[in-house]
């Protein structure tokens, strides 16, 4: 059983010719995707770089030459509005000396000025000018030296997405089937609009990018992985929220959807009994039971609603490489170093809703940061730990692999299944293989 | 309404209180914690002194349930991630904890099942730069401070830098916390398994 695919290569670019299917099997993957710093290196080439990679949300960019600065993989990026609103990206890399030129996280800017040497450019990325040019020759070319360009952005009903592939497909069909899961979500709002707020939980492992990736499309891990939230959640009797994952969660109503280039959903929606159903089995909040008195006194024909959009979407939607809707929250997964990594969870308020419902909705996305997601991590920091056994190779994920009765194919192609199936590890390793192998889309 | 306050009386179960004049009153005490104030005197800067080295001492022995007996019942115990307080009707924190939730962080802790939490983080706070304003018309207690909180888990020594905003109520000749702010330095920016008490 025991093959040796260990890279034998020296460097990442020599690495183009080894056989990643030997790395990626039907059921299992290597550990070595894990923990090799050359894979880790040519995924931030190639997985954040060749396809669409989630890099920042319209709301946080409000106005004309707004920016934010982010990464895409390792690359230090500026996600800019131009002057009428379009949106671009750029690398925040002098094209000069490598500096880079902007060095606040948020802002408004219509250039920007390196603090080395003082080159300047547009939030385009033009180069505006170099100080003092008579020391630079007749045939210096303003126009070869703006900042480098991630040269395809393109906005999903606010989700900015970028990627350096001219062959990628256009970003609605990357999206694909998880569109109408993402459009879901975003309508829970009643006009549509979702906005990040300004303080997001940055939760940092001691382990590869991947393992919050695995984890997010995995409906067999809360019972035993969150088994303190859920004694928590029963100090005051009656069972909350995601108890349904203790007893057989493959009995239940529950599914998981393959959805194709990658991307995933876990529906919960079916464990609940209609509207006000969320809502009733939400972890307490503080200030909880004065606010729904409020809210049922104030709209009493639309209380439920306003009450289960005060709590989570109930569907945890993986958008491959880096994009993880959970509750409320749009989580960003951001590669550190092949064994380290930064989960950024943006909390989000909507609008069209009295001020209450978002006040409501902070108390609720303070709940799965502090009593459930830490657990996960510490389960994550001990895979990379278990993973420095050199002689066991593979890790796993043959869940639901050829159990009879389970998968079932839509008639849009997305495979349905139970929830404890591992066919969304499979599902995204089937395109990371396609991404790493540089094969068309 | 005076029957619902009797029966849901118990904050530790109930959140009725937690309204528009609970929310009012932490904006206020951010207001006040930002001000300058006077020296105060040798009396309450010693008993101020000795309220946070027992309640450190508490939540450096692990001993929750006693630390948790500190608070008053519309007590908050707010970890912020915009330093200060911000705005949290529309921000999220890293703790943002009524007596309910207080109560549930502790159970949680005490679970044994809490893996982030095993090992158990082996904590030892210092305390300084404190000052005390006591606040005649409302009878609270201002505390502020700066805190080093180190921290030993899983073989990763940290240690966290901050500051300390208490805001203490009278009760039976003692006094109880109405607020516990704590300030990281970095507390917008990243950190690991952030599941210590500050």
């Amino acid at each position: 059983m025991v093959v040796s695919p260990e890279i034998s290569s020296s460097t990442a670019a020599e690495a183009q010719d080894v056989a990643w299917r030997e790395y990626v099997r039907e059921d299992r993957v290597h550990r070595s995707l894990y923990t090799d710093e050359r894979v880790f290196n040519e995924e931030m080439v190639k997985v954040f770089g060749h396809t669409w990679v989630y890099l920042a949300h319209e709301s946080q960019l409000p106005e004309p030459n707004s920016f934010v600065s982010t990464k895409l993989g390792l690359r230090p990026i500026i996600v800019t509005r131009d002057r009428r609103g379009g949106l671009h990206a750029v690398f925040n890399r002098c094209a000069h000396r490598a500096a880079t030129v902007c060095r606040e996280e948020t802002g408004v800017a219509k250039s920007f000025q390196c603090p080395y040497h003082g080159w300047t450019f547009k939030n385009t990325g033009e180069l505006v000018g170099a100080p003092w040019p008579q020391g630079y020759g007749p045939d210096f070319d303003k126009s070869e030296f703006g900042l480098g360009k991630v040269t395809r952005v393109d906005s999903y009903r606010g989700f900015i997405f970028g990627t350096l592939s001219e062959a990628a497909p256009p970003l609605a069909d990357y999206l694909g089937e998880a569109r109408p899961w993402l459009d879901y979500w975003i309508d829970r709002a009643p006009e549509g609009e979702v906005v990040v707020r300004s303080a997001a939980h940055r939760m940092g492992y001691r382990g590869n990018w991947k393992l919050a990736f695995d984890n997010a499309g995995d409906g067999y891990h809360p019972s035993f992985s969150h088994r303190s939230l859920l004694e928590m959640a029963s100090r005051m009797g009656d069972s909350k929220d995601m108890s349904y994952f203790g007893k057989t969660p493959d009995d239940g109503p529950m599914k998981v959807y393959s959805l194709g280039n990658g991307h995933s959903v876990i529906d919960q929606r079916p464990n609940f009994d209609g509207p006000g159903s969320i809502w009733a089995n939400q972890r307490p909040q503080p200030g909880r039971e004065k606010f729904e008195e409020l809210i049922r006194a104030k709209y009493p024909e639309d209380a439920d609603r306003l009450l289960d959009i005060s709590a989570g979407g109930q569907i945890n939607l993986s958008i491959f490489p880096n994009l993880l809707i959970i509750g409320n929250q749009i989580q960003v997964i951001e590669p550190l170093s092949v064994d380290r990594t930064q989960l950024t969870w943006n909390a989000t308020s909507i609008g069209g809703v009295p001020e209450e419902v978002n006040t409501m909705r902070m108390r609720t996305q303070e709940d799965f940061p502090a009593f459930g997601e830490p657990d996960d991590q510490a389960n994550f920091e001990e895979v990379q730990r278990g993973l420095a056994v050199t002689e066991e190779e593979w890790v796993l994920m043959n869940r639901g692999l050829n159990v009879d009765g389970w998968q079932t194919i839509d008639e849009n192609g997305v495979i349905v299944t139970a929830v404890t199936d591992e066919i969304h590890m499979r599902g995204y390793y089937e395109e990371w293989l396609r991404l790493m192998n540089g094969e068309p889309a | 309404m005076s029957q619902k306050i009797e029966d849901y009386s118990d904050t530790s179960s109930w959140s009725y209180h937690v309204d528009d004049s609970f929310y009012a009153d932490l904006d206020r005490f951010s207001r006040v914690l930002a001000e300058d104030w006077p020296v105060a005197e040798v009396e309450p800067a010693r008993a101020a002194e000795g309220f946070l080295a027992r309640e450190a001492r508490l939540i450096d022995e692990g001993r929750f349930n006693d630390w948790l007996e500190l608070f008053g019942p519309d007590c908050l115990y707010w970890v912020p991630i915009t330093p200060g307080g911000g705005n949290p009707r529309l921000e999220v924190s890293h703790a943002f904890d009524d007596c309910r939730r207080l109560t549930d962080r502790v159970y949680w802790l005490r679970t044994g099942l809490a893996f982030s939490q095993i090992p158990q983080s082996r904590t030892r706070r210092m305390i300084s730069n404190m000052e005390v304003l006591d606040e005649p018309a409302s009878g609270l207690r201002f505390i502020r401070s700066n805190f080093i909180v180190n921290e030993f888990r899983a073989g990763v020594a940290k240690s966290y830098t901050g500051w300390y905003g208490h805001v203490l109520q009278p009760q039976d000749g003692g006094w109880t916390i109405r607020l516990k702010q704590a300030n990281l330095l970095d507390s917008e920016h990243i950190h690991e398994n952030l599941t210590l008490v500050f």
